[in-house]
């Protein structure tokens, strides 16, 4: 080390070297903490999706949730209704375009379309003046757990025990015994049978958001999709065939575009905006935003949504977030989740490679 | 004001400690947002996209003041090794505050993501839209950011050794530069004796 020519005590010396040292120390430790590092309790986006490959399994290239699925392409006519509420031009008399995917929730690519009761839709409204809307419903009126926290120890509860290859009961009873905002969604549950297509559920935004309107007014809101199909699904592929959702609506696209209403509800001051597990009251106002109509399906393997990230906070002004505190999880661990689907697909050193499971070795 | 050779520019300090600000609080926003679930995660990032973008055009501004006027000479007795540490880690500086602003932006816009900087005010993509480079992008943004924290860390550090070890006229020449050191960093005890001190040959106020 150089010495330097200034003539300082070496107890001088020493305090300054402890001072320098310091204050390194200090903005490396204070990086480390907020950074998460130091910090390991907090719950972060990696480990939320680090979760749910504990519980699914890694598929390289696939979404770390909702994995299955497929694309679908058409456009959002809209007729006005909510432009009273909102700036956002989705909202303007017109057309918007949008690419779409419909899913079943869960991270393995392979699964069975009859092993869960719930599916989704995802739509990209892709606004003329380079604006989005993204948004990602699922088929139930409710979501089981209000807090990115209960989402994780939910997870947590229902990973897989190696030796049974199946979740502990004893763990999820205790799970959904500590939770009880989890018993709106346990009621749907038992009536809730596997759909056999796509285009006759409903999808809920579940999350509540806020509509702005050209004087700055907030109002809050939820939206719901109402499918024009009502039949339960006669062109269900024939038995055995575990892909039957994605059969199914290429059937239903080969005779025409498929209709979903954008039925938006109004709250009235008071509605929980920041718990998704609670319905509003039925009789609070909705009002029809316009039809989304859907023509097209394609694979997600190559389809133009497989590189979307539905993150729901990717909004047009007009739109923005509630206090729910949902959606910053959602778009903290899509992020995640993408980043490293895309990094697979990069095939940037470090990242999964491709996990095949047993179902698909035939 | 005259320019005095042994000193930064007003513009060059007032630019450097501003974006020193900055690029810190930046650091600690990105790294803070990625590791959070919480409503924190939006509203970092509502700061870091415009932020970012500021830093931005202010680290064109500064490159720009900083090739019109050159900066005081690094001490005449400064090891040749630590002047040449001292010359690279500026450059690396000067590179990374417009690389990582600029990595942001692209790989926003090679992920089809909206540039938005608010609630309506968009920016046009500046790279097509790929994932297999939005994921590259993304990872360069992180592993940069990282590269720029560490950067930082050894900067602060020889900064305060020229400051309280050598007691050169290298941090005043960035504080003020045409005061005398000590005065400068509050001591009270005369200024090193030696010749060595460059920045004390002028006393203009
Ligand atoms: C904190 C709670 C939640 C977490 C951690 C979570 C996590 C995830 C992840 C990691 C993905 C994959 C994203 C990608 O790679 O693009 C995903 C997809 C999805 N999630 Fe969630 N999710 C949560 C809550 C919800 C809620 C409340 C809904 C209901 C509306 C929802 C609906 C969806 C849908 C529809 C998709 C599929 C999007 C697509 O098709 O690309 N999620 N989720
Ligand atoms: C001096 C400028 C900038 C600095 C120092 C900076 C720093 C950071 C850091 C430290 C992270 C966390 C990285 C990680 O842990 O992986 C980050 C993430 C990010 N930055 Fe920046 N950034 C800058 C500019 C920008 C700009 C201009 C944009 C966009 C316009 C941007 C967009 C983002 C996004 C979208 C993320 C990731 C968020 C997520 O994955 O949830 N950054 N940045």
């Amino acid at each position: 080390m150089h010495d330097p020519t200034s003539p300082h005590s070496p107890p001088r010396r020493i305090g300054s070297w402890t001072l320098i040292a310091t204050a390194v120390a200090v903005a490396a430790v204070s990086f480390g903490y907020v950074g998460g590092w130091l910090a390991p309790h907090r719950l972060t986006p990696e480990k939320l999706v680090n979760q749910l490959q504990d519980n699914a399994g890694t598929f390289a290239g696939y979404r770390r949730n909702h994995a299955k699925g497929v694309c679908v392409m058409g456009y959002f006519d809209s007729n006005g209704g909510a432009q009273p509420y909102s700036v956002a031009q989705v909202f303007e008399p017109g057309r918007t375009p949008v690419v779409g995917r419909f899913a079943i929730p869960g991270g393995n690519p392979y699964a069975p379309d009859s092993s869960v009761p719930i599916r989704s839709m995802a739509l990209r409204f892709a606004q003329a003046n380079g604006q989005q809307w993204r948004t990602g419903m699922n088929s139930m009126p409710v979501f089981p757990v209000a807090t990115p926290q209960a989402f994780y120890a939910q997870l947590q509860a229902q990973q897989p025990d190696p030796a049974t290859g199946k979740p502990d009961p004893a763990k999820v009873g205790a799970f959904f015994a500590a939770h009880p905002e989890t018993a709106a969604f346990l009621a749907w549950v038992k009536t809730a049978k596997p759909s056999a297509s796509f285009a006759t559920e409903n999808y809920w935004s579940l999350n509540a958001f806020v509509f702005v309107d050209a004087n700055g007014r907030r109002q809050a809101v939820r939206w719901r999709m109402v499918p024009e199909a009502a039949d339960a699904g006669g062109h269900a592929g024939k038995a055995g065939d575990a892909d039957y959702l994605a059969s199914d609506l290429a059937a239903r696209l080969a005779q025409g575009p498929l209709r979903w209403h954008l039925q938006v509800t109004l709250a009235n001051p008071g509605d929980p905006t920041n718990d998704a597990t609670k319905t509003w009251p039925d009789d609070r106002r909705t009002i029809d935003a316009g039809t989304l109509v859907l023509e097209h399906t394609e694979p997600q393997d190559s389809g133009s949504c497989r590189d979307i990230n539905y993150d729901p906070l990717v909004l047009p002004a007009g739109i923005a977030g509630s206090d729910d505190p949902l959606l910053p999880a959602r778009s903290a661990a899509y992020a995640d989740s993408y980043l490293r689907r895309t990094s697979e697909e990069a095939h940037l050193p470090g990242t999964a490679a491709a996990h095949m499971p047993p179902e698909k070795t035939r | 004001m005259k320019t005095d050779p042994n000193t930064f520019t007003l513009a060059a300090r007032v630019l450097h400690w501003l974006m020193a600000v900055l690029i810190v609080a930046m650091l600690f926003i990105g790294v803070g947002m990625v590791a959070s679930v919480s409503e924190r995660h939006e509203w970092l990032l509502a700061i870091h996209k415009p932020l970012g973008i500021a830093i931005l055009i202010l680290a064109i501004v500064r490159l720009a003041v900083r090739l019109r006027h050159p900066p005081p000479p690094l001490p005449a007795d400064l090891p040749a090794i630590q002047k040449l540490a001292a010359l690279a880690s500026h450059w690396l500086l000067y590179f990374l505050m417009l690389a990582m602003p600029l990595i942001g932006w692209a790989m926003l816009s090679a992920g089809g993501y909206p540039v938005m900087l608010g609630t309506s005010l968009r920016l046009p993509p500046i790279f097509p839209v790929s994932p297999v480079a939005f994921a590259v992008l993304r990872q360069l943004h992180g592993g940069f950011a990282m590269l720029l924290f560490l950067t930082f860390l050894a900067h602060m550090a020889a900064a305060l050794y020229h400051g309280l070890i050598r007691r050169d006229g290298v941090l005043p020449s960035m504080l003020r530069g045409r005061k005398t050191v000590p005065a400068l960093i509050g001591y009270t005890d005369p200024p090193a004796a030696e010749g060595t001190n460059e920045v004390d040959t002028e006393r203009t106020d």
